[in-house]
């Protein structure tokens, strides 16, 4: 019965096991050779970590990854905890306002970035009318980091949200008769309770913001980010070996630190996503 | 109720601004799409010709989304399901290392896996000039979408005692598998098809290098339309995308509200 019953459950994952292979592990295969296939072999993963172009760009995409998710963790943290612990005429609105754009494709989330702080944007009309200076910085790297977070809010509030509903309130009340003040309530009970899904969210919005090109596509080609990076390698210099090289190295950074994450804050790094 | 402090409002405002800056820009470009010339400003009068002119432009692009994207929900329908009922029944290393595999699409980005399915497949013509090679990509990043939401409800419900009972009343695997197993993951199934419907009517990063001029998605005509149009039209485009997905969002916003209970 249990051979019989292991059998099964291999038939039933079998499909996805060989779209996977056959789509996905085969061809990123492939591309890791393409990326030895240049003259210096294999050599050349290590020469893109010391090549300074490259190095310029690696380095500026996990930064303003890491800025990204500092940015997106406080914010959704506040406004997540907030949403949780309160209710109010108008909650649920705004919840669904917070999270709707759950899904919003990279390209049109530049679109709307272009929208606030672009040249014809808001910003920079409502800068005008007050001081005559129209203040325009969609296309650049602080447009892009708009974005990021913009993109990176919804996600990670859900996740906020749906951790804090399970904290024991007991805990609080605990530490507030024993005559916490407020910060150290949040500093000491709270923030530790939220750590697990803090992590597991940051993981997955520094992931993405590593990973995005859409944004960056639509905001403007010259932002020095590793996607953009590779896609010029690509398309204009027809240099496919660095492109899959750089790839290899930008999935590399990414995986360690989701692997690192899910070791910090145990299973639910995945299920976040 | 107890009496709303300082800390109260000041926490209400910032989550007001906060949404402010989500849907804001979301309601600009909406109306910049059905002004008549937005530099002038709404004074210059509210108009349809700018969705029309998308709609002469883009029609193609749009039913080929559709088109990828019902597709896609077959497939990872066919291929998800029965994954997830195999990784929800018992654990196992071919198991495992399905479910390590499954955190991947996510950690590699979508152009390192767009680029890897051209190095490998693009030789062959007839695969990489038609639909069905952006159609490989979009199941491989939404597939892990749609097993993940099934299996989170197969683990909430005691499948195993279900289907024992089924068994024990003499039901076979196929009866147990439509008559109890899929019936009672309905609501995985569903908020799973919304995000897959929704994550490939939008996806970009990998279609924009696994599309040909004859196969352009809508997020691809949306890239085009921004870089090379006048805003009108880009905002037009967008407003029919935003009328597409809005409706998928919303009802998977239902699904996916953190109550407690899931069904």
């Amino acid at each position: 019965m249990a051979g019989r019953d292991r059998l099964l459950s291999a038939v039933l994952l079998a499909p996805t096991a060989i779209v996977f292979g056959a789509f996905f592990l085969v061809p990123l295969a492939e591309l890791f050779l393409i990326g030895a296939s240049g003259p210096a072999g294999f050599a050349a993963y290590a020469a893109i970590l010391v090549d300074p172009r490259y190095v310029a760009s690696l380095a500026s995409t996990i930064a303003l990854s890491a800025a990204v998710t500092a940015a997106t963790l406080v914010i959704s943290g506040i406004a997540g905890l907030f949403l949780s612990r309160n209710r109010f005429p108008g909650r649920d609105l705004l919840v669904s306002l917070l999270t709707l754009p759950l899904a919003f494709p990279g390209v049109v989330i530049g679109f709307l970035v272009i929208m606030l702080a672009g040249r014809q944007g808001l910003i920079g009309a409502l800068s005008n009318a007050l001081t005559g200076e129209r203040i325009v910085f969609a296309y650049s790297m602080v447009g892009l980091f708009m974005g990021y977070v913009y993109f990176s809010i919804p996600r990670t509030i859900l996740t906020v949200m749906a951790s804090a509903e399970k904290l024991d309130p007991r805990l609080e009340e605990a530490a507030r008769s024993l005559g916490a003040a407020p910060w150290r309530v949040v500093r000491d009970v709270i923030l530790p309770g939220l750590k697990p899904a803090l992590i597991a969210a940051g993981a997955i919005c520094f992931a993405t913001s590593m990973g995005a090109f859409g944004t960056a596509f639509t905001l403007a080609t010259h932002i020095n980010v590793l996607p953009m990076t590779i896609y010029t390698e690509f398309t204009l210099q027809a240099n496919i070996a660095a492109a899959a090289a750089l790839s290899f190295v930008l999935g590399a950074v990414t995986w360690a630190v989701l692997a690192l994450a899910r070791s910090a804050a145990g299973a639910s790094v995945a299920a976040a996503g | 109720m107890k009496r709303r402090g300082v800390a109260f409002y000041a926490q209400l405002a910032f989550t007001l601004v906060v949404s402010a800056f989500l849907i804001v820009p979301v309601g600009l470009s909406m109306l910049a799409g059905i002004t008549a010339n937005y530099f002038q400003g709404v004074g210059s009068g509210l108009t349809l010709d700018w969705v029309l002119k998308v709609w002469q432009l883009y029609s193609d692009s749009i039913y080929l989304s559709m088109q990828i994207a019902l597709a896609c929900l077959a497939a990872t329908l066919v291929l998800g399901v029965p994954a997830a009922y195999g990784l929800a029944r018992r654990p196992s290393a071919f198991g495992r290392a399905i479910e390590e595999l499954m955190v991947m699409p996510v950690a590699i980005p979508g152009l390192a896996t767009a680029l890897a399915l051209i190095v490998a497949y693009g030789g062959f013509r007839g695969f990489r000039t038609s639909w069905a090679f952006i159609l490989v990509g979009h199941v491989l990043f939404t597939l892990p979408f749609m097993i993940r939401s099934v299996l989170a409800v197969m683990s909430a419900i005691d499948l195993k005692m279900l289907e024992e009972g089924a068994a024990s009343l003499g039901a076979g695997f196929a009866r147990r598998f439509f008559g109890i197993v899929l019936p009672n993951c309905r609501s995985g199934i569903l908020a799973g098809s919304l995000m897959v419907v929704t994550l490939s009517i939008g996806e970009f990063n990998m279609t924009w290098l696994l599309h040909t001029p004859l196969t352009k998605t809508l997020p691809v005509g949306l890239a085009d339309s921004y870089a090379s149009m006048r805003l009108e039209i880009g905002s037009a485009y967008t407003l029919v995308f935003f009328l597409m997905i809005v409706p998928l969002l919303i009802a998977l916003q239902l699904m996916i509200r953190p109550k407690g209970d899931i069904r």
